[in-house]
């Protein structure tokens, strides 16, 4: 267990507002318990993108307080964030692959900013892209993948520092079901090392396929159904 | 964290962290910029380092230097007067020579105006002595005129340096113009990069959005930034110096066949070429300061 105790992220009344615009996020009250894995669902609009954002820190709220690892990441200095966001995996939506990278690189990344040594990179990359089925595509650049491939990229970029935290954005959304099995395979197997796991889904056929997860559910930027047990959400709706 | 820091951020100057930013080496106007600027400044720094030695060499040469007239229409008064200065003269702390100007010499002078048969007449001509003391002496100059009044209260006492003031003001005037042409060719190189690594951070949002998502850190940014306009800094600066020092050289070249003693004495030691050679590296330090800078700025207005 982390540093951060039973809970990894916890929000306490949270707003976010964009502009002068109505809440987009409203009364955001909830926990995650460190080394769990929770699903994020919710209609379009629903506000999932914008949680996730708060949760790898690319935004701070209007309101509220939202503790993560332990402190207060309302209040944290600008300077501290790096540290922070080193902790989170983020698979973003629209993938966010450096586009003159190669899978390869793309994938080294993280090792890279953390200060991880050239030569213990190699290694843990190959490894990477043998799980996401990439290695005979190691030198291609994103523009010659397909989406699929560029997703599992993006999952092998947010996976390989071993965050203490994943967040991903539709992270299924453009593999076949194979692969989704088989990243969501790769999820389990990283939650089973301790990482707490946060995936916001439209597909609700993936909730229970990983056992013990737990489910968030938003509706109009409010929490319809906080942490719960996914049969017992999937049952009521 | 220092300038040129690597700590764990090395892989930023391997050639992974150059892949980072793509462009070509040398892309763009920069490095092209840069060269103008470094140009001018070369030019702009030799002018106010040689007017500088000439105004020292001047000023050295000239200021220990006085010439006494003894005007006095008696022949035998005047001669009597000019060895008693002579001798006087001779015997003053500092002095390196004492020289009358002989008739001869005289006749020479005033040829142009008097005409050649200067020697045959009676015309009461002045006898002048020059002085000179060794660089360094103190109150030499001073100690001669009262030495010179002792003897000859008429006597006309003119210090070389008081001749040449104006100059002096001038090649001052010019030394400070140089240096303030220095200053505003460093500035406008600054605001230069300044511009250039803000357009780069416009160019790299995308890339430099997912760098902060993986925790990078606003210094690794810029270091990645500081890297590439120190690479064009440097460029553009050597091919500037190339450029001025042919020209340096080659005005250099003609002021010498020009066979002037004024103009003779505005050249440029070996020193002074050691540090016109210093410049691009000034401007690239510079450069990379100015880019860490803007950079970093720019990166504390996001989270």
């Amino acid at each position: 267990m982390s540093a951060a105790g039973a809970h990894i992220v916890q929000f306490e009344n949270v707003g976010l507002r964009y502009g002068a615009s109505a809440e987009t996020l409203s009364d955001l009250s909830f926990q995650l318990a460190t080394g769990s894995f929770y699903f994020l669902t919710g209609p379009s609009g629903a506000g999932k993108s914008s949680l996730l954002r708060l949760v790898y820190l690319a935004q701070r709220p209007s309101r509220g307080l939202i503790r993560m690892f332990g402190e207060d990441v309302v209040t944290l200095p600008r300077a501290r964030i790096p540290d922070f966001r080193r902790r989170i995996g983020t698979v973003f939506q629209d993938f966010r692959l450096i586009p003159h990278l190669s899978a390869y690189e793309n994938i080294a990344l993280p090792l890279r900013v953390n200060g991880v040594a050239e030569a213990d990179i190699d290694a843990p990359v190959r490894e990477m892209l043998e799980w996401v089925g990439l290695s005979a595509r190691a030198a291609a650049r994103p523009a010659t993948l397909s989406g699929g491939e560029q997703q599992r990229v993006a999952i092998a970029r947010a996976v390989i520092g071993r965050p203490e935290l994943l967040v991903a954005d539709e992270p299924t959304g453009n593999v076949d079901p194979d692969m989704a099995e088989r990243l969501l395979y790769l999820f389990e197997a990283l939650n089973k090392l301790g990482t707490t796991i946060l995936v916001a889904t439209h597909d609700l056929h993936l909730i229970p396929r990983v056992a013990n997860a737990q489910v968030i559910r938003l509706d109009k930027g409010r929490l319809a159904a906080p942490p719960a047990d996914a049969i017992r959400t999937q049952g009521t709706g | 964290m220092p300038l040129f820091g690597r700590g764990s951020g090395s892989w930023l100057t391997s050639a992974a962290g150059r892949r980072l930013l793509p462009e070509g080496w040398l892309s763009g106007p920069m490095p092209w910029v840069i060269a103008i600027m470094m140009f001018l400044t070369v030019l702009a720094a030799a002018a106010g380092l040689a007017l500088g030695f000439a105004a020292h060499g001047l000023s050295t040469h000239l200021s220990g230097q006085i010439t006494v007239q003894i005007v006095d229409a008696d022949r035998e008064r005047r001669d009597e007067a000019a060895a008693r200065i002579v001798d006087a003269a001779g015997k003053l702390p500092g002095i390196a020579s004492v020289r009358r100007i002989s008739d001869a010499e005289m006749t020479e002078l005033l040829r142009p105006w008097l005409g050649a048969g200067l020697a045959d007449n009676d015309l009461p001509v002045p006898a002048m002595i020059d002085l000179a003391f060794a660089p360094g002496t103190p109150g030499g100059v001073e100690a001669a005129a009262a030495a010179v009044r002792a003897i000859s209260p008429r006597a006309r006492i003119d210090a070389h340096a008081q001749w040449l003031a104006p100059l002096a003001g001038l090649i001052g005037s010019l030394r400070w113009l140089a240096a303030v042409l220095v200053l505003l060719m460093a500035a406008a190189a600054a605001f230069t990069v300044v511009l250039a690594a803000r357009a780069a951070l416009n160019t790299h949002q995308a890339t430099i959005e997912v760098m902060h998502h993986l925790g990078s850190t606003d210094e690794q940014i810029a270091r990645l930034f500081q890297r590439r306009i120190a690479t064009d800094a440097l460029f553009g600066g050597l091919i500037g110096l190339l450029l001025a020092s042919l020209v340096v050289f080659a005005v250099g070249e003609r002021i010498a066949k020009v066979g002037s003693d004024l103009l003779g004495s505005v050249e440029l030691p070996l020193g002074a070429w050691g540090v016109l050679a210093l410049l691009p590296i000034a401007g690239t330090m510079l450069a990379m300061l100015a880019a860490r800078m803007t950079i970093l700025v720019a990166l504390r207005r996001r989270l």
